[in-house]
């Protein structure tokens, strides 16, 4: 078990943030966490890298766990000179192995020298991404990586996500709002609304009345969408 | 050597460029422009209390600085913003501080050195405790600089790898107390704030690294310092604000330069593509 979280509570003053969350995660595993906003998604990953207080309950992380934490976005002005190489190495802990590994995600030489505040989305991502490949890590945290992507740059954001977790054995805990594209990479999908209303394989949960009642008809029509989006690739090819 | 008022002028007015300029490169990038001005407002309340209590200056301000920040940061979020609190307690501060001087007899006059600065009078005590605060702040950033710059990016990401957001950033305060400690003497709690982000905002358009921006801002700053002084000496002008008007014009030039840069370059890809 790499991570191990046992009732966990947070409260931000007196408001329940998070109530009685139990979650493991496992070597090799994919959990995808999808929940409305503010229904906490992101004060469980503050809460698994120790960032705020918890309450009450437990979050065990394995010794010498290394972590690598793909965040939503940079504090970045365009103040602060930063190429993209300079960023890559300033991660903690970081090896050899793994700046080869950041740089296959980049997918380009001419991106190590731009400057953070001159990359499209898509580019950032990867470049967050890539940080987090550093320093070889074995369990990967990503928020809402995908925020700010189509969906064919989404769908191949998470095909990158699963060739890492094929070569590398690295376990990923990833929020999401789009189910319906990672469906079929996910081990495991948590439906988080301050507590876990539901959990299991991706066709379950899409399936449970719990996720129903959570997104509601906007659900299907996402669905739709990427249906149609698809369809239409394949008439062009 | 040190016997010449000049010489002791340049050594302290680069000492203060030299600790302010990196320092500053953050205050920049995290937009503390306004921390940084009331830290500098809350240390004339520490000069006050020094004078009235007949204590080291440089403690005085170090301290009272400090303790303000620490405490608007304490209360930050409750329910007033970090801006609207560093508003009331800097000015309090000042305001405070210029009430309790006027009890003093005999210091009113005194009081503007410390308001823009009178670096002709700096001691070789004063030398001494500008480069101990170089040194220190040097050391800090040093030691701290690539977790201060993951935090400035992203406190979770710098969570992740094991930093704590809040000790590192109390760091910087730390750092920007002994700065405005150190820039009393020679800028004065009103202009040491420029000190700080003028030399960092003119090397901005000059570098493509944060290492570099640093290393700019140094030399931008004690050029700053060299010219402002003789100028003073010259025209017969304030120091500290001759200072602070020469870092404003490289400021101005090399705005002015990377706009006709940036122009240049354009048209040069224009050219290349059509």
């Amino acid at each position: 078990m790499l991570i191990e979280i046992q009732n966990l509570n947070v409260a931000y003053g007196r408001k329940k943030v998070l109530e009685n969350v139990t979650l493991t995660l496992s070597k090799n595993e994919i959990v995808t966490i999808v929940g409305p906003n503010g229904s906490g998604k992101t004060t469980l990953f503050k809460a698994i890298i120790g960032s705020i207080p918890i309450k009450s309950g437990s979050v065990v992380i394995k010794q010498n766990l290394k972590i690598g934490y793909v965040p939503q976005l940079l504090n970045i002005d365009r103040s602060l000179p930063l190429t993209v190489e300079r960023f890559l190495k300033l991660a903690k802990n970081r090896n050899d192995q793994g700046f080869l590994r950041a740089q296959q995600i980049l997918d380009s030489d001419d991106l190590l020298s731009s400057q953070i505040s001159n990359l499209s989305a898509g580019q950032l991502q990867r470049v967050l991404l890539g940080h987090a490949l550093m320093n070889e890590p074995d369990v990967l945290l990503l928020d809402e990586a995908t925020r700010g992507l189509d969906q064919p740059g989404s769908a191949a954001f998470y095909k990158k996500i699963e060739e890492i977790r094929e070569t590398t054995g690295c376990a990923i805990l990833m929020i999401s709002h789009d189910l319906h594209v990672v469906m079929g990479a996910s081990n495991r999908v948590i439906c988080l609304n301050g507590h876990i209303c539901c959990q299991g394989e991706p066709k379950s949960v899409a399936a449970s009345p719990e996720y129903a009642s959570m997104f509601g008809s906007k659900v299907e029509g996402t669905l739709a969408l990427y249906h149609h989006n698809h369809s239409h690739e394949g008439k062009g090819a | 050597m040190l016997d010449d008022f000049m010489v002791r002028a340049a050594l302290g007015g680069m000492g203060v460029a030299l600790a302010a300029a990196p320092l500053g490169c953050f205050v920049v990038w995290r937009r503390m422009a306004y921390f940084g001005e009331s830290t500098a407002h809350a240390a004339l309340l520490g000069v006050s209390l020094s004078l009235m209590f007949e204590f080291s200056v440089f403690l005085g301000a170090i301290f009272v600085s400090l303790l303000m920040t620490s405490l608007v940061t304490l209360a930050q979020g409750r329910s007033l913003f970090l801006d609207t609190l560093l508003g009331v307690a800097g000015h309090m501060s000042l305001a405070t501080g210029l009430v309790v001087v006027s009890f003093i007899s005999g210091v009113r006059i005194e009081l503007m050195a410390y308001l823009i600065g009178d670096i002709l009078s700096v001691s070789k005590t004063d030398i001494l405790l500008i480069w101990i605060g170089l040194v220190i702040v040097f050391v800090l950033l040093f030691w701290r600089w690539s977790a201060l710059l993951l935090c400035t990016l992203n406190e979770d990401l710098a969570a992740s790898s094991g930093l704590n957001p809040k000790r590192e950033t109390y760091a910087l305060t730390i750092g920007l107390a002994i700065v405005v400690a150190v820039g009393i003497k020679v800028v004065g709690v009103l202009l040491i704030i420029s000190m700080l982000i003028i030399p960092a905002a003119s090397a901005r358009s000059l570098v493509s690294t944060p290492e570099k921006m640093a290393v700019f801002a140094s030399l931008i700053g004690m050029l700053s310092a060299i010219l402002g002084l003789n100028a003073s000496y010259v025209f017969d002008t304030p120091t500290g604000p001759s200072i602070v008007c020469v870092a404003s014009l490289i400021f101005i030039i090399t705005l002015v330069l990377s706009f006709f840069a940036e122009q240049f370059s354009a048209v040069i890809k224009n050219k290349k593509e059509s």
